[in-house]
C-alpha cells in the first residue's frame, strides 16, 4: 500500500510551537493566511504588517518580511510600503482592539484610500494580550475585566459591525465577515481570504476579512464552549458574508 | 551640493528642493501653519519626480506611513509643526526603536497647545531628548538660512540612512516663510544597495526579515538599548557648528537656528563698536557641540545663551561648560517677532558695557 501525503505545513508558516492559547483561532487563521499566500505564489513577493495585542507574533509564524506597526497603525504603515513598494504584496493582520478602537482612523482612510493592500481583521469581542479588557466589539451583556457587569449600550454603545462599515467606504474592493467554527464556514473564510488578496494582485482597491474568533482564556470558557460561542451569540450580531465585493467589474479607482 | 543655479524660495520650499534633491521618493503629510509649502509642494514635485505623495488623514498616519516607506529602503519624509510634530512622536519613537531611516521636519511655531502659527525655539526640548518614549535619540539639524534648510535635508537623508535612525530637521515660522536665493543641484542618484542589509522587499533567495521593536526575551531589549546607546555615541561624528568671531571675543552668545542669524546682526554691529563679542551656533542640536563649547570656555570666554523660549538650550550650554564657566540667559517668549534691536541691549548688559 502506497502512503499518500494529505496534509502538510504550507511553504509560509514556521515550524515552530505556538504561544497562542489553546482552543484559539489565532492558529488557525495563520495557517489560512500561510496556505492563500502559497496557493497564489505570493511568500516570495510578500510585506506583512504585523500589529499590537496576541498577533504582534505574527512574524514568529509566518515567514514573509514583516514590519511591526505602533498600535492601530497598521493601515498607514502598510500604506507607507504599499506606495514604496507598489509591486509587493502587503497585508496587516489586526485584532479588534488595534483596528476598531486605537486604530479606527488609519483603517478607515487606507480603505476609503482605496490603497491597493489586503486586512486580516480578527475579531475576539475582547483585548486578549492585554487580559480581557472590553474591546469596541464586546457583545452587549459580555462580562470583561473592564466592564465586570457586563457591556451596557447606554455607556459603552453598541459592539461596532466593521465589516460593514469598511464595505461602505468607496475604496473598498471586498468586504467580508467570516468564521472559522466549522469545516464549512472554515472553507468559506478561505475562499473569502483568496478574494480580499486577489482584489490586491488584481489592482482592484482595498480588500477587508473580517475573522469571527475564539478567546477561550478571557472569554473563561473551554476551547468547544468558546467554539460554540460564535455560532450562538456572535453571528446572530455578526452576521457573515461579504458586504462587498466589485470583483466582476473594474474596481474602484 | 549644488551646481550653482539659483532659485527665489522660501524656507518651506528650500527643504522640499532639498528632500527631492536628495532622492526623496515618499512623502507623508498634513496641513498646519507655518509648514503647509511642504506639502503643497511636493504634492505636484513627487508624481513628476516618480515619487508618491499621500496627504494623511493625521499627523499620527503620516508618521506611520513613513515608517512603513522606511521599511522598504525608500528615502522617505514627512513635515509638520510643533503640535503636529507632537503626534508623531510615537512613530518617531518606533523608528528609532527599529532602527528605520526617515527624515522629519519641525517649522517650530509657538505653544505651549494651539499656541499660535509665529516663529518659536519651544520645541528644542522635545526634537533632542527624544520626544517620545523610551530611550533614544534622533539626530537634529537646526538650519539658519534657506540655504542650510536646503543643504541640511539633503544631508539628513545621508544620516538617516548612514546611521539607519530618524533624523530631524529643526526649523520655526521665520526659516519656512523666508525668501532667499537659494544654490540648487540636480537629484542625486541613490544607491539601489542602499539599505540592501535590512530592507523589506520580499524574501526572495533569502531568509525572511523582520523590522520591530518588541524585545520580550530575557536579556534581548538591554542588549538592543547598548547598541542603540553606542550608535548614538557615534553619531558625535556628525557634529557641526558655525564659530562667528569667537576667537577674540570676551563674550560667546550661543544661538541657533533664525535666532542665531538674528544673533549675527547685532555681533556684527558691536563689533563695529569695538566691542569684542561673538556667535558661536550650533547647527546640529543632537550630538550638541558640547567640546567646541567647552574649548571656548576653557580659553576664558563667558558666555550668553539667547533661545526664541524661556530657557532650553540653556540646559546643554551650562553641561558642555560646567566646572569651568557659566551661562548668562536671554529668553525672549514665543509669541513676539524678534528684531536685532531686541537682542543687543541683553549682549551689551552680558558685556558690561
Amino acid at each position: 500500500m502506497t502512503e499518500k501525503i494529505a496534509f502538510e505545513r504550507p511553504k509560509a508558516l514556521a515550524d515552530r510551537a505556538t504561544h497562542y492559547c489553546p482552543g484559539c483561532s489565532h492558529g488557525i487563521i495563520h495557517r489560512l493566511v500561510a496556505e492563500t499566500l502559497g496557493d497564489m505564489d505570493l511568500v516570495e513577493n510578500t510585506i506583512a504588517v504585523s500589529a499590537i495585542g496576541c498577533s504582534v507574533f505574527l512574524y514568529n509564524y509566518i515567514t514573509v518580511d514583516t514590519v511591526e506597526a505602533p498600535h492601530g497603525r497598521a493601515p498607514a504603515v502598510a500604506t507607507g510600503v504599499k506606495r514604496a513598494r507598489p509591486d509587493s504584496f502587503v497585508f496587516t493582520y489586526q485584532g479588534d482592539g488595534d483596528l476598531a478602537s486605537i486604530g479606527m482612523a488609519e483603517i478607515m482612510h487606507c480603505a476609503n484610500r482605496g490603497e491597493r493592500v489586503s486586512v486580516v481583521f480578527v475579531n475576539n469581542t475582547i483585548y486578549g494580550m492585554t487580559g480581557g479588557q472590553m474591546a469596541p466589539t464586546t457583545m452587549i451583556g459580555q462580562k470583561t475585566t473592564t466592564c465586570p457587569g457586563g457591556r451596557c449600550r447606554d455607556t459603552e454603545g453598541m459592539p461596532i459591525r466593521m465589516a460593514e462599515i469598511i464595505a461602505s467606504l468607496g475604496g473598498t474592493a471586498y468586504a467580508s465577515r467570516v468564521a472559522v467554527d466549522t469545516i464549512k464556514h472554515l472553507n468559506q473564510a478561505k475562499k473569502a481570504l483568496r478574494k480580499a488578496f486577489e482584489v490586491q494582485t488584481n489592482g482592484l482597491g482595498f480588500g477587508f476579512v473580517e475573522f469571527l474568533s475564539t478567546c477561550p482564556t478571557n472569554w473563561k470558557m473551554s476551547s468547544l464552549d468558546a467554539n460554540a460561542r460564535i455560532a450562538e451569540e456572535m453571528i446572530p450580531y455578526f452576521p457573515l458574508g461579504d458586504f462587498k465585493d466589485v470583483t466582476s467589474g473594474k474596481g474602484v479607482c | 551640493m549644488s551646481t550653482g543655479k539659483k532659485v527665489f524660495i522660501k524656507g518651506n520650499e528650500a527643504v522640499a528642493y532639498g528632500a527631492l534633491a536628495a532622492g526623496c521618493k515618499c512623502f507623508f503629510g498634513y496641513p498646519i501653519t507655518p509648514q503647509n509649502d511642504i506639502p503643497e509642494y511636493m504634492s505636484k514635485a513627487m508624481p513628476k519626480a516618480g515619487g508618491q505623495f499621500v496627504q494623511a488623514e493625521s499627523e499620527v498616519a503620516a508618521a506611520n506611513m513613513l515608517l512603513g516607506a522606511a521599511a522598504c529602503g525608500v528615502r522617505a519624509m514627512t513635515s509638520s509643526s510643533s503640535p503636529g510634530v507632537s503626534l508623531k512622536q510615537e512613530a518617531i519613537s518606533y523608528m528609532a526603536g527599529s532602527e528605520l531611516p526617515g527624515v522629519i521636519v519641525n517649522m517650530n511655531r509657538g505653544g505651549p497647545g494651539l499656541g499660535d502659527i509665529g516663529p518659536s525655539q519651544g520645541d528644542y526640548f522635545q526634537s533632542v531628548k527624544g520626544g517620545g518614549h523610551g530611550d533614544y535619540r534622533t539626530l537634529v539639524l537646526a538650519p539658519g538660512t534657506c540655504q542650510e534648510a536646503y543643504d541640511l535635508t539633503m544631508l539628513a537623508f545621508d544620516l538617516a540612512y548612514k546611521y539607519t535612525n530618524p533624523v530631524l530637521i529643526l526649523g520655526d515660522a521665520i526659516l519656512g516663510q523666508m525668501k532667499e536665493p537659494v544654490s540648487v543641484g540636480e537629484p542625486i542618484t541613490v544607491d539601489e544597495a542602499e539599505g540592501g542589509d535590512w530592507k523589506l522587499t520580499g524574501a526572495k533567495d533569502r531568509p525572511y526579515r523582520i523590522l520591530k521593536s518588541l524585545h520580550l526575551e530575557e536579556g534581548e531589549l538591554a542588549k538592543h538599548n547598548l547598541k542603540l546607546a553606542a550608535k548614538y555615541e557615534s553619531m558625535r561624528a556628525e557634529i557641526r557648528f558655525e564659530s562667528f568671531e569667537t576667537e577674540d571675543a570676551e563674550l560667546v552668545v550661543v544661538a541657533y537656528g533664525s535666532i542665531g542669524r538674528i544673533v549675527k546682526t547685532v555681533v556684527r554691529k558691536l563689533r563695529q563698536e569695538g566691542l569684542k563679542v561673538g556667535l558661536f551656533r550650533p547647527i546640529t542640536l543632537y550630538p550638541y557641540p558640547s567640546a567646541a563649547l567647552a574649548e571656548l570656555a576653557k580659553r576664558g570666554k563667558r558666555f550668553l545663551t539667547i533661545e526664541h523660549n524661556m530657557g532650553q538650550m540653556i540646559e546643554d550650554v551650562r553641561l558642555s561648560i560646567c566646572g569651568v564657566a557659566d551661562s548668562a540667559f536671554f529668553g525672549f517668549p514665543p509669541g513676539n517677532m524678534p528684531t536685532p534691536e531686541d537682542f543687543e541691549q541683553p549682549v551689551r548688559q552680558a558685556l558690561g558695557r
